[in-house]
């Protein structure tokens, strides 16, 4: 395998986390909720995933267990603000910060410990394909589901009833409730849905990227994740571009300065974030289309007062 | 009238509380960490200072750490907090801690500080840091021999002077026992982020690298040293368990004697604003078991360079050494100052590449 083939499968190694979580908050959403806590699912994830497989022995015991963790730290979120109308922003930012806390505390009996990282699983034919074989198909199973899973959630958007009955109510969800939606019941399970999906960004980090438990380990990958969604004006196919394009240019500067190519390193770290900012600033220059993109209703509460 | 008597009342009920306090009170003792506890790494290690000074003092000490704090403005809220709160000696870990600790200093005169790696101090702030640079020299030597490709890779952090010594130390060393050896360094701007750290680590082994050194906090990168099959050097802590094929040694920070020692001073009342820079002979930097890996007579090498280095008629920065651009520093058989080490800021020649400013 040459350099820049390993670069290329590297990018989605290093992209695979921010997929999952930007996929679950692309999904949320659209449902109208502005969950802010995606750090803190991550993070939660990881530590529920790296926990359960070193003591079950299991890979998908936990992965299983990662988006279990994701989900419920997501549903109270929801339940904060759905039932108790609590203000999505501070509950969001409250999330993350209690997240970390509470993943530090389970996580005590753990650092120091490490697994082997998730075995890779070549799909047959198609990791024999010249150059672009090993680069897409020679990947751990996560890689795929990842992939899978964005496909999935556009069909989903795109071509199924209960997609348009999400994107209804994250788009005027008093007109929702008019024609007999559960509103409420809608946004929870996309809710919880961004948070199983934020588990398995972290626990992709704890088994697979870096099989081990240490405080932190996120370390604001889901604040990245956030800017994502935006990015891909809440779209799962662009989003899956966004995390590509942002683990990509993060990697690369890696193998810049390696190649002894003399830029300073403190741009080449910036150069991921500079990207984001400049094709945020390209997306939203035209700003009715920005507003078509976004859900109508995103951040507000509801409550149905009739 | 009657407000002024409740008011002096108050006074000497304090003053009396206080009072009680100096006579009883344990001593309070804060650590300001930059990273988790558990780190396995940098934080790791002062951690184990501070459970060694509570078991060394007991019920005479109250010790407390604040993890996580970003260097900058956190850090003076942090620290002011602190010492607000009645702590009499803090001792602030990271090398950014070291603006917000003397600002803090100087409105609490009582407070004694501690700071590790910086440069600047005051009547009532300390500074202390260790001669990781010693270890660098002892791993270099190492990798230089083991290396196949002779290509080592290095993780950095930021381009601070305790960063580029350790780099410059590693590389003369490296350079002394195989002239062909290159560095390859890959800055990541953190201290701590293992995603970021392992990706590093893939990039230079991709890269032709076939032994890693690091100089960041996490033991992501001798996991990805493992998982490759290649050779690494672990930092601040054994972090053999991540790596306990590709290990070959680590750099180990010992704190613990340190801390007791300036605990004991401050009790005694000889506690003075002073520099301490211990190396291996004090035992501040200590080396983990030499890995089976390395044949016996390297190992011998690296041990008698340890040896040479504690007593003393080893430097690791002994000319003739020229900087990066070619111009001399050291002449023949001079060894680099303290001073020079503390504000270093070039590379020596032979390491590729533009060092960050």
């Amino acid at each position: 395998m040459d350099l820049l083939q390993a670069i290329l499968q590297g990018v989605i190694v290093a992209s695979t986390p921010l997929v999952f979580a930007a996929l679950g908050e692309v999904v949320t959403e659209r449902s109208g909720v502005l969950n802010l806590g995606v750090e803190g699912m991550m993070i939660m994830g990881a530590v529920a995933g790296f926990a359960i497989t070193l003591d079950s022995g299991s890979y998908f015991a936990g992965i299983l267990g990662a988006a279990l963790a994701g989900a419920l730290a997501a549903s109270v979120f929801g339940l904060l603000t759905q039932f108790l109308m609590s203000n999505q922003v501070a509950t969001g930012l409250a999330l993350t910060i209690f997240g970390l806390g509470v993943a530090a505390l389970i996580g005590q009996g753990y650092s120091g410990e490490t697994t082997p990282a998730l075995p890779v699983l070549p799909i047959p034919l198609l990791s024999e394909i010249p150059f672009i074989g090993p680069i897409l198909f020679v990947h751990d199973p996560l890689v795929y589901l990842s992939v899978v899973m964005v496909v999935g959630v556009t069909l989903f958007l795109n071509r199924t009833r209960a997609g348009l009955i999400l994107k209804a109510v994250g788009d005027n969800h008093d007109a929702a409730h008019a024609i007999g939606y559960r509103v409420v019941m809608v946004r929870m399970a996309a809710i919880a849905f961004g948070g199983a999906c934020a588990g398995l960004g972290g626990a992709y980090l704890s088994i697979v990227q870096t099989p081990l438990w240490v405080e932190n380990m996120t370390a604001g990958r889901g604040w990245i994740a956030l800017a994502i969604v935006v990015f891909s004006a809440w779209r799962p196919a662009r989003a899956l571009m966004g995390a590509y394009l942002f683990g990509g240019v993060t990697l690369i500067q890696l193998h810049i300065q390696g190649l002894g190519i003399e830029i300073a390193s403190q741009y080449l770290s910036m150069l991921p974030y500079l990207v984001t900012i400049l094709v945020l600033t390209v997306i939203s220059y035209d700003k009715t289309r920005a507003k078509l993109n976004a859900p109508a209703c995103l951040g507000r509460s509801f409550y149905a007062s009739s | 009238m009657k407000r002024m008597i409740s008011k002096l009342a108050a006074f000497s009920v304090a003053a009396f509380v206080g009072g009680a306090a100096l006579a009883d009170d344990p001593m309070k003792i804060g650590f300001v960490y930059v990273g988790p506890v558990g780190d396995h790494g940098w934080t790791y290690e002062h951690e184990q200072g501070r459970l060694a000074v509570e078991k060394a003092f007991g019920d005479k000490v109250k010790t407390t750490y604040v993890e996580n704090v970003s260097e900058g403005p956190d850090a003076t809220r942090v620290i002011q907090q602190l010492a607000r709160s009645g702590h009499d000696m803090i001792f602030t870990t990271s090398f950014g801690f070291m603006n917000p600790t003397l600002k803090v200093a100087k409105t609490f005169p009582k407070v004694k500080f501690e700071h590790a790696t910086g440069f600047k101090r005051a009547a009532n702030v300390s500074t202390y840091s260790a001669r990781f640079y010693e270890g660098r020299t002892v791993i270099g030597l190492i990798a230089g021999k083991m290396t196949k490709s002779n290509t080592i890779g290095y993780i950095a952090s930021f381009p601070i002077p305790e960063v580029v010594r350790g780099i410059n130390a590693a590389y003369l060393a490296a350079k002394s026992v195989n002239p062909d050896v290159k560095i390859k360094i890959v800055w990541v701007n953190t201290w701590f982020d293992p995603g970021k750290e392992a990706d590093a680590a893939k990039a230079l082994i991709d890269q032709g690298a076939d032994i890693l050194m690091q100089h960041t906090d996490s033991p992501a990168a001798m996991q990805i040293a493992e998982e490759r099959g290649i050779m690494a050097f672990g930092q601040a802590s054994d972090m053999v368990k991540f790596g306990p094929n590709a290990q070959l040694t680590s750099i180990i920070d010992d704190w613990a004697p340190y801390y007791i020692a300036r605990v004991q001073a401050a009790m005694d009342g000889t506690w003075k604003s002073q520099d301490t820079w211990d190396g291996i002979k004090q035992g501040m930097v200590a080396m983990a078991d030499f890995s089976h890996k390395i044949p016996t007579d390297m190992q011998a090498m690296a041990q008698k360079a340890v040896d040479d280095i504690v007593a003393g008629t080893r430097h690791s920065f002994t000319g003739p050494i020229n900087k990066q651009d070619g111009s001399p520093w050291l002449k023949a058989g001079e060894t680099a100052s303290d001073g020079d080490l503390a504000g270093m800021n070039f590379y020596v020649e032979g390491v590729e590449g533009a060092l960050p400013k």
